[in-house]
């Protein structure tokens, strides 16, 4: 007897997190070039329980405990990658990419190009990202901006539970090295599943609420606080449209710039550092090619330039957050 | 089996020319940079040949290379055609990688030649990566990864050795162990100048090598393959020798002297193989004068063929930076 057709419909709840373990256990039964290789990704069942159940699902050759090397377990990744298999490199979080900066610069982003196009290096680069948590500034820094500055790779943002469901199989379907942040907050996040989406795509940014007053683009875990403050404003009488960037490399200019051509208004939203920050960077192409759709100036909303505080209250005040939105869209838009 | 290489007159010969054509275009290359046909960086390989001919002898089409920015002599060793090679050099359109890569950055996908690598360190993990997957995809296969011993200075050459060691991967290290990474003496940068025993603290098989001699190299290239081959994991051999030339072309060489490399030069790689050949009355001068105007002969071909070379458009600057599909 075949289950009844409903069923199938019917959104599926889970975290962030189960969405992130799923794809890579489709990933892994779907594809046998796949494995995961990375710091207590394992045995430990990862920092963030992400891999969880996977080592005993798929065995020590898929599931790869690394010893604390990110440089050489990187660089394999992208050898791997080079030589034929489809590595899944988890990095615990993007403060120790840095150790690694060396092989996913030099190597992942420039050797095919370098090499006149006879290689590509097609991996995906997992690591979690930003601050929430109090673990003060090396387990907190939002780099994701800063790897959105280099040519050769691709990066993604999963904002939501369906992006973390299904962003990783359009990145391993890709011929280039793709980063993919998780936001540590996010992790514990609930969200329903459409079933009937299986894909994502991953060339463009989402509008998650419609709105005809101002645009505010952002991504990760300021998506959510976007979308609170946009609420907030609703009741006010100002409709705001929330942009979920998503992929921060390349942009998708022309979500951008449509949505701007609309609502004239224009507040970004960026947990990284303002300081040649991606915040800015989109600020200088709405300047260079929007300049004469915008009726107000644009506002960055940023993390404090300070390394990120352990403190709670400290932390808070150094990340963008949903009061500081409303307030800045409210001093940009007058309500109708 | 036996650890000695079958020397017969066509081998030594064999192993003597090799040499010779990396010298000989090494030569040409200093030509042409004077006369500024080569521009950026060129390290050049000079009294280096015995190492890379040596290693080459043992490897197989379905093996893979990992090299360095001191590229040629590994290169050629290998097979990568001489022209591809100056015409990279040439910047132009035919050579290996289009002219994107240059003297520091050649790469072969037919000989599985992956790259030479200008982040000193930054070839080892990329030599375990392929050496996973080979060990799954192509079983038997080896990958040589080749570094100067300035390299045992880096996080990533303690780093790889662990990981090869730990993962039993199919890896031989080949250090080309010219004693002065650039400018730095062994001796002032390593407090163990024996880089081959830092592999016996991963457990690694590890033996130091006359590195100006091919023979040895060779042998000693044999006996790390079989064992690498036979699955019992990584190899890691340390080859003495000394590069005869200046670090790149901008170097006074304030840090040695004239002595100490004319000491070097005496035990010339090149020199001492044709006196062995010459000694054992295995070639006549015809025949020597033959093969040098046979390897200049390729030289100068070389050297036309990246002539006639034309220049990648800048219309396709930007191709390449991000692939539309994986080459197969």
């Amino acid at each position: 007897m075949s289950a009844p057709r409903s069923n199938e419909t019917k959104p599926v709840r889970m975290t962030y997190r189960e969405a992130c373990r799923q794809a890579i256990r489709e990933a892994l039964a779907s594809d046998p070039r796949t494995f995961v290789m990375g710091e207590d990704v394992g045995l430990y069942g990862g920092c963030y329980a992400v891999t969880k159940g996977l080592l005993e699902e798929f065995g020590p050759n898929r599931i790869r405990d690394t010893p604390l090397s990110e440089n050489a377990f990187v660089g394999a990744g992208i050898g791997a990658a080079i030589a034929g298999l489809r590595p899944i490199v988890e990095i615990m979080t993007c403060n120790f990419s840095l150790l690694a900066l060396d092989q996913i610069l030099n190597n992942a982003a420039t050797i095919p190009h370098m090499s006149g196009g006879q290689f590509a290096v097609p991996l995906v680069f997992r690591m979690a990202t930003g601050a929430g948590r109090q673990l003060a500034a090396q387990h907190s820094h939002s780099l994701e901006g800063w790897y959105a500055h280099i040519p050769g790779i691709k990066v993604l943002v999963p904002g939501t539970i369906e992006d973390a469901r299904y962003m990783l199989k359009a990145a391993l379907a890709d011929p280039n090295p793709v980063l993919i942040f998780e936001h540590i907050v996010l992790y514990n996040a609930e969200g329903d599943l459409d079933p009937s989406v299986t894909d994502v795509d991953i060339r463009a940014a989402k509008i998650r609420r419609p709105g005809r007053d101002v645009s505010l683009l952002t991504y990760g875990n300021s998506l959510p606080k976007a979308i609170a403050a946009a609420e907030t404003l609703s009741v006010e009488g100002i409709e705001a449209e929330v942009i979920d960037l998503r992929v921060l490399r390349p942009l998708d200019n022309a979500t951008i710039f449509e949505s701007i051509a609309r609502t004239r208004r224009c507040v970004i939203v960026d947990e990284g550092w303002r300081s040649g920050s991606i915040s800015a960077e989109i600020a200088a192409r709405l300047a260079d090619e929007a300049f004469f759709d915008l009726d107000a100036p644009i506002r960055r909303i940023c993390s404090r330039e300070v390394p990120i505080p352990y403190a709670g209250h400290m932390e808070e005040a150094a990340l963008p957050q949903t009061a500081a939105i409303i307030e800045t869209v409210r001093g940009l838009v007058r309500p109708r | 089996m036996s650890d000695k290489p079958h020397l017969d007159r066509d081998h030594a010969l064999h192993l003597f020319r090799q040499m010779l054509r990396i010298r000989r275009f090494e030569a040409k290359c200093v030509e042409l940079y004077q006369a500024q046909k080569i521009r950026g960086f060129l390290h050049l390989y000079d009294g280096e040949e015995a190492v890379a001919v040596g290693i080459m002898q043992m490897l197989e089409p379905r093996d893979a290379v990992v090299a360095t920015y001191r590229d040629h002599g590994q290169a050629i060793a290998r097979g990568v055609g001489m022209g591809p090679i100056m015409a990279e050099m040439f910047g132009k359109r035919q050579g290996t990688c289009r002219g994107r890569g240059g003297s520091m950055h050649i790469f072969d996908r037919a000989t599985r030649f992956y790259g030479g690598n200008a982040i000193v360190g930054g070839g080892l993990p990329v030599a375990i990566g392929i050496a996973m997957a080979d060990k799954e995809l192509r079983p038997g296969a080896v990958t040589a990864c080749f570094f100067g011993e300035g390299a045992a200075g880096e996080g990533a050459f303690h780093e790889s050795m662990n990981l090869a060691e730990l993962w039993r991967l199919p890896v031989l290290f080949v250090c080309e162990n010219n004693l002065y990474a650039m400018g730095m003496p062994l001796e002032d940068a390593e407090a163990e100048t024996d880089i081959y025993r830092k592999a016996k603290v991963y457990r690694m098989p590890g033996e130091m090598v006359d590195g100006m001699n091919p023979i040895t190299v060779e042998a000693a290239a044999r006996r790390a393959v079989d064992s690498i081959r036979a699955g019992n994991g990584p190899y890691f051999l340390e080859c003495r020798t000394y590069r005869f030339r200046a670090h790149s072309m901008f170097d006074a060489q304030l840090y040695r002297t004239k002595e100490e490399v004319e000491l070097w030069k005496q035990r010339d790689p090149l020199a001492r193989a044709e006196a062995w050949l010459r000694e054992n009355h295995m070639v006549s001068d015809e025949e020597m004068q033959r093969v040098a105007a046979e390897v200049d002969a390729e030289v100068e071909a070389a050297v036309a063929f990246a002539e006639a070379g034309t220049l990648e458009p800048v219309e396709e600057l930007e191709r390449f930076t991000l692939m539309d599909e994986v080459p197969q």
